[in-house]
């Protein structure tokens, strides 16, 4: 077999490797605040890409700027999210914050789609050439996200593990009433968590879009995608997210290339089915609380 | 006693308006739209069952409704099956297909088998849409034949055919209503309120689970096998998750874990959304947040709200007959 092809291959299974995961880590940290999985994560994803498209494509702006200014949107519709609908269900049964979760991603759907209609949108890339690596060619938006997302773990695990109010998160996801007794502010935490996580969406969806196509349904293969990368790392672990989500990204790369390009959205439910069949406690289940 | 009464006289009150109701509308539209109402409510009816009743949110439910549907429709059209055999098929072969991720997915915890679920549906759509030598794809299936006639009687009008759905929707509530008030039932109440404590009683989770699942899903298939019979025609679309999450709403609104919830629930949002055609690409935008609003402030639903309602006042009533006879009592005492 060809060698540049399977770099190629390797290339794109990081590439997807990469915005499943940053999506996957923003949900993996909301589920040690909220102990569901929040289903609405995808329209966080989906909300960010039309931010972007709104800044860069309506008002002329740069592609940066349209990355923060949708970052710091979808932070604000995530905590406001948090605060209106989450923080006011977190008495109630799991269910009842799971159907919430989806009414919520219903509607940011639906608001996206009431404004931008069903058209398929475009985000031009900010640099449109490529490079050569190792005898293949990679498009710059590609090793942008490589890089953009090795970056933005490496952050958040520096912030995570040496900065208080990162310890404070860790916290609050290993024990709630523990974190409580010792004075940490729940509300506080799960603010910041929302915020991060929408964050972290936003980013991966303004990275993705210019190789990819904007659009109200965007986020739903990813979002799934997320869950089961989470359910194949551990709910509430970092590292299993990343890890998880190279796997998927490698998965899909290679069966897309070397199986069909038909399965390729299936491979990863197939994964999942055949891995929760033979270990229903997940790949890496986190240590009982 | 009364209220047993009382909840067999309003069962009865609502089975004469059905019967009543296609004789004095004015046209077949709202006769065609009742029986897909009806149709939603079966399959919403053994939604119930997983969630309502045994705590368990599946998200899967069009999946299996969508294998009921096409079970019908590629066995008549592609096969020459009659179509009651088919029909009588397609609640089975629906069951059959939850039996098997059942067993996988019920050993998960709850939130687990939520996505666990998601991921069926969106698998079967998936098969369905890219499995074009078995499925017809997107094309979907055309032209499968009305029910067929049982002696004297004739299936080609929607009036006939609202009958038929009828039939099959009170049959669904008895069959629903012997199961729930059994032993059975009793131990899928047992294992929503804690899974812990229903094992301690000696609860076989995992079975009991399992058997609630497959009874749900075989309600799925029978209202999809008759959904294909009656719309005639159905396409992948029918397995999305728009629809599931539709299910869910008419449970919301009518009342988790109650029997005629889901029916309310299904009759009224579908009317809604009715009247609401402006709205029809807007839909979700209202619906969205009715979900939310809903589990908010209305977690119980109109049913459950009203049950309790009368539960509080039977129970106040009580306690004054109670103060009566005591205040009574206490002169003789003195």
């Amino acid at each position: 077999m060809n060698l540049s092809l399977f770099v190629q291959q390797i290339l794109n299974g990081l590439t997807l490797g990469s915005v499943y995961a940053l999506v996957a880590l923003g949900l993996t940290l909301v589920y040690g605040i909220l102990h569901i999985p929040n289903f609405s994560h995808g329209a966080l994803f989906t909300a960010g890409a039309y931010v972007a498209f709104f800044i860069v494509g309506s008002l002329g702006a740069n592609y940066w700027v349209g990355l923060i200014g949708a970052a710091l949107a979808t932070a604000a519709i995530a905590m406001l999210s948090e605060r209106l609908v989450f923080s006011r269900l977190r008495d109630s049964p799991p269910l009842h914050d799971m159907i919430a979760a989806i009414g919520l991603l219903l509607f940011i759907e639906a608001v996206a789609h009431a404004i931008w209609g069903a058209d398929f949108r475009r985000l031009a890339p900010p640099y449109p050439g490529i490079m050569r690596v190792a005898g293949t060619v990679l498009p710059i938006q590609r090793a942008l996200i490589i890089a953009g997302a090795i970056g933005l773990m490496v952050a958040l695990h520096l912030f995570l593990r040496r900065t208080v109010t990162g310890s404070t998160i860790v916290a609050m996801a290993q024990n709630r009433e523990g974190a409580s007794l010792v004075g940490i502010d729940l509300t506080r935490v799960s603010l910041i968590t929302f915020a991060i996580s929408g964050a972290l969406a936003a980013i991966a969806a303004v990275l993705f879009a210019p190789i990819n196509l904007i659009s109200p349904g965007m986020g739903n293969l990813v979002i799934l995608k997320a869950f089961v990368i989470i359910i194949l790392g551990g709910m509430g672990s970092v590292p299993g997210a990343i890890l998880g989500g190279m796997i998927i990204g490698f998965a899909e790369s290679f069966g897309a290339f070397y199986i069909s390009t038909d399965l390729k959205d299936i491979i990863a439910f197939a994964l999942l089915v055949a891995i929760l069949s033979l270990r229903p406690q997940g790949l890496f289940p986190a240590p009982a609380r | 006693m009364t209220s047993i009464l009382s909840a067999r006289v309003i069962a009865l009150v609502g089975l004469a308006l059905a019967i009543v109701y296609p004789l004095v509308v004015p046209n077949d539209y709202f006769i065609y739209v009742m029986a897909l109402a009806f149709i939603f409510a079966i399959a919403t009816i053994g939604l119930n069952l997983i969630l309502g009743y045994t705590g368990q949110l599946n998200l899967a439910h069009a999946g299996f409704m969508a294998i009921g549907a096409y079970t019908v429709g590629l066995l008549t059209v592609d096969y020459g099956v009659p179509f009651w055999l088919a029909l009588f098929l397609s609640g089975i072969v629906a069951a059959a297909m939850g039996f098997l991720a059942g067993i996988v997915s019920l050993r998960l915890r709850a939130d687990y088998f939520a996505i666990f679920t998601l991921c069926v549906g969106l698998i079967i759509w998936l098969m369905i849409e890219k499995w074009d030598w078995l499925t017809h794809g997107v094309v979907g299936v055309i032209g499968i034949p009305a029910p067929s006639p049982i002696g004297p009687i004739r299936f080609d009008t929607p009036l006939a055919n609202y009958y038929l759905v009828l039939a099959v929707l009170v049959l669904a509530l008895f069959v629903m209503d012997r199961i729930v008030h059994s032993l059975l039932g009793r131990a899928f109440m047992a294992i929503r309120n804690g899974e812990g404590l229903a094992e301690a009683l000696g609860i076989p989770l995992m079975r009991t689970k399992v058997t609630a699942f497959v009874i749900s899903t075989a309600y799925a298939g029978y209202a999809g096998g008759l959904y294909a019979g009656f719309v005639r025609f159905i396409g992948p679309q029918i397995a999305s998750e728009a629809n599931a999450f539709d299910m869910i709403a008419f449970i919301l609104v009518g009342g988790l874990g109650t029997l005629s919830g889901p029916v309310l629930g299904a009759v009224a949002l579908t009317w809604a959304t009715q009247s609401l055609q402006f709205l029809q690409d807007y839909r979700l935008l209202v619906f969205g947040p009715l979900l939310i609003i809903l589990v908010m402030f209305l977690p119980k639903g109109i049913i459950g709200t009203l049950k309790a309602r009368q539960a509080r006042e039977a129970g106040a009533k009580a306690a004054a007959a109670r103060g009566a006879a005591k205040a009574e009592r206490s002169p003789a005492h003195a």
